[in-house]
């Protein structure tokens, strides 16, 4: 039966997942993932519209149709094969794209209902063909001889790997951390993203030819102009945006405040929420206070929650409708037993005589005329100050440009805010033969964004190794 | 993996020496860098200050003190062994110039790192003096390569068993006394450094110290290394990790630094209590 003909399309399959009383106290994923059947009837409701609104939506331009329709006749790895075409990173994407602000949202069925589930779709082709799949790979180009250096190993710098390599190029991503992944292993927790399968996606673009050198730190184990000496044609810097920001009030050095970056870090790259049983130790809140409303702030929720918190609050100088975080994730959050402490900024931090944190002064917020970023600024309710306890802040309030590769390379132009100036259509730099996307163009963004800059970049740097600058 | 070719246990075996390989680290790095190393799967990211490299030869030396699991774990490494991670040069160079004479002062595995800045100093022409001390005669370190690295070496011990009785600042404070003191470089525990540069400010003597807070990533993305310096929060990875002594909130450093002591030693005893033998039964 073909699927065109369904006209009247039952609700949107739910994902099961883990229950909140349990979840909120383990690691482990929180969907628990499409059985065969549900994927199948899911895919049923798709109408195969002659022209996809939802494929205007996807920064890379999956074929959303396309794959929906292979994975509704029951051919599982087509469909896959049909992702991996044009995202080499489906099994990530099916779980952390903003999918409801992308191609769901640009849904038809969405107009009276509830749109495709499209992510989870897409989340199960990848597990699938993973887990069942034959493992062969997709077609590949012969050998041009190109060499090309992908410096940082996250989702836009994996994307212009398995982009080039595809089309024949010599590529070797440079990481500057022991594990490739980027953000996707530093950053995104083991319950919203497992490890083991940035690994396999990893080990999926290395199967298809790329080399992975980690600890490499570009601009201090070796700099652009030496790549080039070494060899290579062409390099895309994709090294993410990652100083972390504080809030610059007082007593923001007491311990058991971390930016999020480094909580993250510990919790995700080394594992330590296994501490003892591995050696980097991680602190343990009680009472915690998350600084910010982001995904990065959920993250750093959650975490504390699964961590042992007797009370995890979040800390916002905004309201509701201002938090930058996934819908999904803030009422993941709210499940969970996470906080919300709305219009209400810190001040200061307190601590005790050994330097610890102990509680922060806040003040109310109201408010006021919309900001620069077209949100409501918000303004301080004078004499509205009042004390909490706690004795860990994880302050996720944003990052800034990482200096450390720029202030390698003088040649390189940035912008105003100390990001890589680049070309938005090409990735260009002002360096001959470098292209740079992600984070450390745009400031922080989403997995899917970045992976978006890196396809272009890919199709300007292939350009460039086929017929020049 | 970063193979270890040469390993010496000095002070009594609580300080160990580890020549590794790790060649394109070796061809860049530069007095007062560091690296970071882990030693298998599961180990803590330690970020330590360089203390030989030999770009021909394709090696680092580092020189550390064991104080927890991870150094112990680092210890137990034999020649052959190696780390599997190594991740460096980070931070920034010592700035070495001629300026006239330059007081190094070192205590503890800091003489370690003092000693390329040292034998830097004296290449740039300067006259260099040296002061190195420890608890007792058993801890101290690189006494002949003081020597030879600097024109004038002075040795302190707490307990008098060698060299001058008393602290290295006692030392420092005569030779202030006795003549033109133009720059002053200490590395050591914090305690030592803060009182070096409490010292040196009364002289008004230019100070640089290097400090090695507690870090993650080293590259500047964790801000786990924050230390305030002039009023101002920078980061030990990318900022530093030397600084201008008389800048430096050592209390807060110091406060900082037990952050994690709690469970390192919980972590530590554990260690000890699975892998060393002769506490075994």
């Amino acid at each position: 039966m073909s699927v065109k003909k369904k006209s009247k399309a039952p609700g949107r399959t739910p994902m099961p997942e883990q229950d909140p009383e349990v979840r909120r106290r383990n690691f482990l994923e929180v969907p628990t993932g499409y059985t065969p059947e549900m994927a199948m009837q899911e895919a049923g409701r798709c109408l195969q519209c002659k022209k996809p609104a939802c494929v205007a939506g996807c920064p890379v331009s999956v074929d959303i149709p396309g794959f929906i329709n292979l994975l509704a006749e029951g051919d599982i790895t087509a469909a896959t094969r049909n992702l991996w075409s044009k995202n080499a990173l489906p099994a990530v994407c099916g779980r952390v794209c903003p999918q409801e602000i992308q191609c769901e949202e640009l849904c038809i069925l969405g107009k009276k209902g509830d749109p495709v589930a499209i992510g989870n779709l897409e989340r199960f082709c990848a597990d699938y063909e993973r887990e069942f799949g034959t493992g062969e790979l997709p077609p590949k180009a012969a050998d041009t001889g190109k060499r090309v250096a992908v410096v940082g190993s996250g989702p836009s710098s994996l994307t212009v790997a398995g982009d080039l390599v595809v089309k024949g190029h010599q590529v070797t991503i440079l990481e500057a951390f022991h594990k490739p992944g980027g953000v996707l292993v530093y950053g995104i927790p083991e319950f919203r993203l497992p490890k083991e399968i940035v690994a396999q996606e990893v080990n999926f673009i290395e199967r298809l030819g790329a080399k992975v050198a980690c600890n490499q730190v570009v601009g201090r184990t070796v700099s652009l102009d030496e790549l080039f000496e070494q060899g290579y044609d062409a390099i895309y810097l994709g090294v993410g945006a990652g100083l972390p920001r504080f809030l610059n009030i007082p007593g923001e050095n007491y311990t058991g405040i971390l930016s999020a970056n480094e909580y993250l870090t510990r919790a995700n790259l080394m594992k330590a929420y296994k501490f003892p049983e591995v050696d980097t130790p991680i602190p343990i809140g009680r009472d915690v206070v998350v600084l910010g409303a982001g995904n990065v702030a959920m993250d750093a929720a959650r975490t504390a929650m699964r961590l042992g918190a007797d009370r995890v609050r979040i800390v916002y100088r905004r309201s509701r409708e201002e938090m930058p975080a996934r819908l999904a994730e803030i009422h993941h959050a709210e499940e969970e037993g996470i906080e919300f402490h709305l219009l209400t900024a810190p001040t200061r931090y307190m601590g005790d005589a050994r330097g610890r944190l102990t509680g922060m002064t806040c003040q109310q917020m109201a408010l006021g005329e919309p900001d620069d970023s077209g949100r409501r600024r918000p303004v301080v309710i004078e004499g509205s100050e009042f004390d909490i306890d706690c004795d860990l802040a994880i302050v996720a309030v944003g990052s800034g440009a990482n200096p450390l590769l720029t202030a390698d390379t003088p040649k390189l132009r940035l912008n105003k805010w100390g990001y890589i100036d680049a070309d938005p259509e090409s990735g260009k730099t002002s360096m001959r033969g470098v292209w740079a996307g992600g984070d450390i163009v745009t400031g922080a963004a989403t997995v899917i964004l970045a992976m978006g800059a890196g396809r272009q970049a890919a199709d300007s740097i292939h350009n460039f190794l086929t017929w020049g600058w | 993996m970063f193979t270890i070719v040469r390993r010496e246990e000095m002070a009594e075996g609580t300080v160990i020496l580890n020549e590794i390989e790790a060649p394109l680290i070796a061809a860049k790095a530069q007095p007062g860098q560091f690296v970071i190393l882990k030693a298998n799967e599961d180990g803590e990211r330690i970020p330590l200050t360089m203390a030989e490299t030999d770009a021909e030869k394709g090696t680092i030396t580092i020189i550390y003190m064991v104080v927890g699991r991870s150094t112990a774990l680092f210890r137990d490494l034999k020649v052959g062994d190696g780390y599997q991670d190594v991740i460096g040069p980070l931070g920034k160079p010592t700035h070495v110039e001629k300026v006239g004479t330059v007081v190094c002062v070192g205590g503890g595995t800091g003489v370690a790192v003092l000693h390329p800045i040292t034998r830097a100093m004296k290449a740039a022409g300067n006259h260099v003096i040296c002061i190195i001390g420890a608890r007792t005669k058993e801890l101290l370190i690189l006494e002949e390569q003081m020597r030879a690295a600097s024109h004038d070496l002075r040795i302190c011990t707490d307990d008098g068993s060698y060299g001058r009785e008393g602290f290295v600042t006692e030392e420092l404070k005569d030779i202030l006394d006795g003549g033109q003191v133009d720059q002053v470089v200490a590395i050591g525990p914090v305690p030592m450094m803060k009182f070096v540069s409490k010292l040196t400010a009364e002289y008004a003597v230019p100070t640089l110290v290097s400090l090695n807070p507690i870090m993650v990533d080293g590259t500047g993305m964790c801000g786990g290394c924050r230390v305030s310096v002039g009023g101002e929060t920078r980061f030990a990875c990318v900022d530093g990790p030397e600084f201008d002594g008389h800048q430096v909130d050592y209390d807060e450093l110091m406060l900082r630094l037990q952050a994690y002591c709690e469970d390192e030693k919980a972590c530590y005893e554990d260690y000890c209590r699975l892998h060393d033998t002769s506490t075994a039964e």
